[in-house]
């Protein structure tokens, strides 16, 4: 098989230059593999790892510095059948932690050689996310007080499904790579090495004392049992094929008559959990069933279940321009915590606005028309206050009629909810 | 007539599907949120791929990754994440990847107000990567924009080669409206050129005079080459003064070039009006309600709306606002947009209202102006 390393553009390393071996295991085990240029991309980041890509007659992607693992992976599903090893330094590896964790917990069939060796070379052999405390780097005294990490124990607790040490010199390191290649599912080998040109100039590292180190760690677990589990992108397109298709967007039909022309403009004021956001929409879908334009705003907080909810919906049978509300037709007002929000807007409010509002709720004296329903008396669920609201607008006010407020009902809910509904609408009309 | 109730957010997201989009990858940020969960729903059971990334440099990467194994991609986010997604914009505009970005606007700096819209990044988007080339960006008014200007910037992406972004807000994407789907009007859509298969391929080749090269996916029979770095045709890192300078005009010249071919705008000029209101985004739609007033009340006002920011339509600017003594814009910032316009129209008077405090500027704001004279 011939090498994939491109004949044209021979490695350039520093002399004695732990990666230069590393270049041709990998193309060794690739070739070996039966694999052509066409069947494999190379994703690198930055740094001298960051070689590895122009150095091979494969596919190639040169990224930014620690994302190499995000472009494999879009690459990878893009394109299942494509090997995609990863390349990268114990740079890459410090700067892109949480994609390497993430990939981990992803599974996905890529193959991460993590080519370490335990300093920045290329900005001048600063430390690094795996340089050891007693070395002595470019960075003054700051990597004795930082632990290296164990990328191996990280992987594995991480998820990942494969994950090995090694040493760039050992005699087996091409079949080494050619299990983590073959693996289906993400593979991590962590593979330590000799920096000449920066590390081992103050630092000593030879092959002997790599082999002696790796020795002396804890064996790691076995990973590959503890985290055995379907590859990623074959669960995701085995997920994605139970999926039903997604309903086409919902076409209104006009089936009853708007009660006037212009622009309506409604505020509903309530509480988190009052169904006021449900209630505005209702309240779009009811206008959009007599032929009117709509728009809805929201506003609430962060917390679910706490606090105000304020849906400002304007119907109109013109085009909507402006958004805002101005000067509202007809306020809602259920909760204090929505009207505490509200303050300034319903002072303001002019005789031509009806407000129904929740007996014994406080309001700001205004000159507006005052409905006051008493929703506990007709035994009405706080959380259905909103819905009963609505029927009275019907009722009450030239902004809704009872039919467009069913049609909206028909529009959002199944037949059992519907029914309630209209119970419910029933119960505060028959009043 | 039948209408259609969605918001902004879920409009950007059936644009993006009737463009062909089908890889999408975000992290969830409000407001950006709802195109996340609507691209999860549409997509994968159409064979496409959504992804929530570990972050946002994750989420863009997957995008850029995909896109150049030859997929149509999407991300979306607001102003924090377009700070995060920085590095690999200008990986895209130097490395010429299509994608499209949506960056709904929230009010900011830094996290800001989740909940509260604003154009605070009308300038960021431009000018937040390093290297300083031009990006297209195409801002909506309303709903109807969300969907059409979506497929649109998917067609420049394409044809460009180059990220595009379309500058929501949460205005307008959490804002839910009827539109009518009958009435869109979308363009044909655009697929990258691929390059001939029986010549040599450099995936950085300049063919015919053009300024866009040739697309083969990685993963394909053809070997392609993808870097970040300064490169030359062959997508080999050069050092070689001539190649590097011809590379960065080109990168500059085929969107600065090419911008009368994507100016979309509105207008809606009256006769005897002697100021021109220039707007874009949902601050268009409070001034198009102001210049109907204004009109009622005998004062009559033209309005421009700039639905194409960057690069900035210049000739046609300058071309609308000739016959104009006065330039009035309006803006959910503090001054933005009008550095462009005070740049372009020298010998105009431009006066300025703008906000941020988290609410739309009204009718009223503007028209006000106009009562002071």
């Amino acid at each position: 098989m011939a090498s994939l390393l491109n004949a044209s553009r021979p490695a350039v390393f520093c002399p004695g230059c732990s990666h230069d071996r590393v270049l041709h295991a990998l193309d060794q085990a690739l070739t070996g593999m039966g694999y052509t240029g066409k069947d494999v991309a190379i994703v690198t980041d930055i740094g001298c790892s960051g070689l590895f890509d122009t150095f091979f007659n494969t596919h190639a992607f040169h990224g930014l510095h620690g994302r190499a693992l995000t472009y494999a992976t879009g690459i990878k599903l893009a394109r299942p059948d494509l090997k995609v090893i990863v390349t990268m330094g114990d740079g890459g590896l410090g700067i892109g932690g949480a994609h390497v964790l993430s990939t981990c917990r992803r599974n996905i069939d890529l193959t991460l050689l993590v080519l370490n060796n335990f300093n920045y070379g290329m900005t001048g052999g600063q430390c690094s996310s795996t340089t050891p405390q007693d070395a002595v780097v470019g960075s003054g005294f700051l990597n004795k007080l930082e632990k290296p990490i164990d990328i191996c124990q990280v992987a594995g607790a991480a998820g990942a499904g494969q994950v090995s040490r090694a040493s760039t010199y050992q005699k087996d390191l091409v079949a080494r790579l050619q299990t983590a290649i073959t693996f289906e599912g993400f593979s991590l080998v962590d593979i330590w090495g000799i920096c000449p040109g920066r590390y081992t100039r103050r630092n000593k590292l030879t092959p002997k004392s790599i082999e002696q180190s790796q020795t002396q760690l804890p064996a790691l677990t076995d990973f590959q049992a503890l985290n055995a589990r379907m590859e990623y992108g074959k669960a995701y397109r085995e997920q994605a094929a139970k999926l039903s298709q997604p309903p086409d967007p919902v076409r209104i039909k006009v089936t009853c008559q708007a009660p006037r022309t212009g622009r309506t403009e409604v505020v509903i004021l309530g509480s988190a959990g009052q169904r006021i956001i449900t209630a505005g929409e209702l309240l779009c879908l009811a206008g959009a069933s007599a032929g009117c334009h709509a728009t809805q705003k929201n506003d609430y907080p962060i917390t679910v279940m706490k606090g105000h909810s304020v849906s400002e919906v304007i119907l109109a049978d013109t085009t909507i321009e402006y958004t805002g509300i101005e000067d509202p037709s007809v306020v809602i007002a259920l909760a204090p915590e929505g009207v505490n929000r509200r303050q300034k807007m319903l002072a303001a409010l002019s005789s031509d606005s009806v407000v129904i509002k929740a007996a014994g709720l406080e309001l700001p004296p205004s000159d507006a028309v005052v409905v006051e329903v008493d929703f506990k008396a007709h035994k009405i669920r706080s959380q259905d206050w909103t819905l009963a609201a609505l029927a009275v607008m019907a009722r009450k006010t030239q902004a809704l009629t009872m039919d467009m407020l069913t049609a909206a009902l028909k529009l959002r809910f199944k037949k059992a909810v519907y029914d309630t509904a209209m119970a419910i609408t029933q119960k505060i009309v028959a009043c | 007539m039948e209408l259609t109730l969605m918001e902004g957010n879920e409009a950007i997201a059936w644009g993006a599907l009737a463009a062909g989009c089908n890889f999408f990858a975000g992290y969830p940020i409000t407001p950006a949120t709802t195109i996340y969960n609507t691209m999860l729903k549409l997509l994968p059971p159409k064979g496409g791929i959504c992804l929530q990334g570990e972050d946002e440099i994750a989420s863009i990467g997957f995008c850029l990754g995909a896109a150049m194994a030859g997929m149509k991609a999407m991300t979306a986010t607001s102003g924090p994440g377009i700070s995060l997604y920085s590095e690999q914009i200008s990986f895209a505009i130097g490395s010429e990847i299509p994608i499209v970005i949506v960056d709904v606007q929230r009010l900011g700096p830094s996290t800001g107000s989740a909940t509260k819209g604003a154009d605070g990044d009308i300038q960021f988007m431009q000018w937040g990567n390093s290297g300083g080339l031009p990006v297209i960006v195409l801002a909506p008014v309303d709903i109807k924009d969300c969907y059409e200007l979506t497929v649109k910037a998917f067609n420049l992406a394409e044809r460009f080669r180059c990220p595009v972004f379309v500058a929501a807000n949460k205005e307008i994407s959490m804002t839910r409206e009827t539109f009518c789907l009958d009435d869109l009007a979308l363009p044909p859509i655009v697929e990258r050129r691929q390059a001939d298969a029986r010549t040599p391929y450099l995936p950085f080749e300049i063919k015919d005079n053009g300024t866009v090269p040739d697309f083969l996916p990685i993963g394909g029979d053809r070997l392609v080459r993808q870097t970040s770095s300064t490169h030359g045709a062959n997508g080999y890192i050069t050092t070689d003064p001539d190649e590097i300078a011809a590379m960065q005009a080109r990168l500059n010249l085929k969107i600065a070039r090419s911008v009368a071919e994507f100016t979309y705008f509105d207008e809606y000029l009256v006769p005897d009006a002697d100021t021109l209101v220039i707007a874009y985004g949902v601050t268009a739609r409070a001034s198009k309600e102001a210049a109907k007033r204004l009109q009622q009340r005998g004062q009559p006002v033209s309005l421009l709306v700039l639905k194409t920011l960057w690069p900035v339509p210049e000739i046609l600017i300058k071309e609308k606002a000739a016959a104009y003594q006065h330039v009035l814009v309006p803006e959910m910032n503090l001054g933005q947009y009008i550095r462009e316009l005070q740049r372009l129209l020298p010998d105009k008077k431009i006066s300025f209202v703008g906000q941020m405090n988290g609410e739309l500027i009204k009718p009223g704001q503007i028209m006000e102006v106009f009562a002071h004279g």
